[in-house]
């Protein structure tokens, strides 16, 4: 399977190749912007907080670029944390930066991101190509990274790695004046160390490490529908998500996840979004809550078991003011999102009961276009 | 013969386009390019949501945005 994956993805950046010869139409590069955000989320016993800056800006005609930096100040007292070991703090850092280059009806685009850890660092490499075909109502992309990750353990010598490859093909299509469509697909494969240094597996209620596969080769499809609603004025008054996701991989986890928001301009400055999002997956082969006898193959980590949850959320977007001090215009954000988590085969040592939390996501940001 | 198939699907999806009448003209496109209508409206804010949601999930990929890390649990 690897191997035909390679060989697709060479065959699709071929095909893809000979389409710059396609004529011109109407591909738009992104709109210059700068956002400043605050983010905050606390469930779990887990609190991570901290700022976030995305800067994009257009040079001539052709080129866009765009930089990125975030934080996580993570406080984790997570329950595999404080009932296997000590609650403790750490800061993860992120930096990115790509640029879109257009030709035509084509823009290739080229990112880097940089994720640092105490005992996890990482770097992306991702490079895209997008066509508009159809006069401008249907556009192909395609889109692939590469990972690689230096795993250690915090006050051990233990050092691994990890590798991620991810595969995208996408297609999105204007199918009338107000509803675009869109389909993803996605092909990510990892090697290497792929599991927590930290966490342990229960075999007759006593800890025992954790064993992963060191491959996992994993598959998401996703539909799409943006539906616009409403006109005042020759403008839309509101538009309808809907999304849904199927996933599967080759540790026999399967998921399902289904979004549906709902846009809503209340006036000229105003703009509220009502959201939901739900997902519910199969346990991995190799998971279980507590062995009955050793596996070659033995993990207790949640992510991995059966469960589900949901989340309600809602954005609210304020324009502060337009055409003034060089910027178009410019928006006070706050995004509130509430998610609980049921676990179906993952029991709280600490009350013998099925483990259930709720936690609280907020964002608060500035959004700038010039 | 599996790419030959692929290079062939793609190239008669291109040249097929390019005689094809658009069935919403230039001028009806006002509404597509309403913030509304846009997938990912806030790049950053989706971005850091897809975290979220990505590091408590076994699921992963054919998202809106993409992240970094391994996520704390």
């Amino acid at each position: 399977m690897r191997m035909q994956l390679r060989t697709l993805g060479r065959a699709l950046w071929l095909a893809l190749a000979g389409l710059f010869a396609a004529p011109a139409r109407g591909v738009l590069l992104p709109e210059d912007r700068a956002d400043l955000l605050y983010h905050y989320y606390n469930g779990g016993g887990t609190r991570v907080n901290g700022p976030a800056l995305l800067v994009r800006k257009g040079f001539g005609e052709r080129v866009s670029a765009y930089a990125s930096y975030f934080i996580d100040d993570v406080s984790c007292a997570s329950i595999d944390v404080v009932t296997t070991a000590s609650p403790f703090k750490e800061k993860r850092k992120e930096y990115g930066g790509g640029v879109d280059y257009l030709y035509r009806n084509t823009t290739v685009g080229v990112s880097a991101l940089r994720s640092d850890e105490p005992d996890y660092v990482n770097n992306t490499f991702g490079a895209t190509v997008a066509h508009d075909v159809l006069d401008g109502l249907t556009t192909i992309s395609l889109g692939y990274s590469e990972s690689r990750a230096d795993v250690g353990k915090a006050r051990t010598d233990f050092a691994d790695h990890a590798n991620r490859y991810q595969y995208k093909l996408g297609v999105s299509q204007v199918v009338t004046k107000s509803l675009l469509m869109n389909l993803n697909y996605e092909a990510t494969l990892d090697d290497g160390y792929l599991q927590s240094p930290y966490r342990s597996a229960r075999l007759l209620g006593l800890s025992v490490p954790e064993v992963y596969p060191r491959t996992r080769d994993s598959y998401a499809v996703a539909f799409g529908l943006v539906k616009g609603l409403g006109a005042n004025d020759g403008q839309l008054k509101a538009s309808a998500h809907l999304r849904y996701r199927y996933f599967w991989d080759n540790w026999n986890i399967r998921a399902h996840t289904v979004e549906l928001g709902y846009a809503s301009r209340i006036d000229d400055r105003w703009l509220v979004e009502p959201r939901y999002r739900y997902y519910r997956q199969s346990a991995a082969s190799f998971y279980a809550d507590n062995f009955t006898t050793q596996m070659v193959f033995m993990a207790r980590d949640r992510e991995l078991s059966d469960f589900s949850n949901n989340a309600l959320g809602v954005k609210a977007s304020y324009q502060l003011f337009n055409q003034r001090f060089n910027l178009s215009r410019v928006t006070l954000n706050v995004d509130y999102e509430f998610i609980r988590y049921s676990y179906n085969n993952f029991t709280d040592v600490r009350t013998g009961q099925l483990y259930v939390y709720n936690a609280n996501v907020l964002q608060l940001f500035l959004s700038g276009w010039f | 013969m599996r790419r030959r198939l692929l290079l062939s699907v793609v190239a008669a999806i291109w040249l097929g386009g390019c005689g094809t009448e658009p069935w919403v003209k230039p001028y009806e496109r006002g509404w597509l390019a309403d913030p509304l209508m846009s997938v990912s409206r806030d790049p950053l804010s989706d971005k850091y949501l897809q975290h979220v949601h990505d590091v408590r999930e076994g699921a992963r990929g054919a998202t809106v945005a993409e992240g970094g890390g391994c996520g704390c649990n």
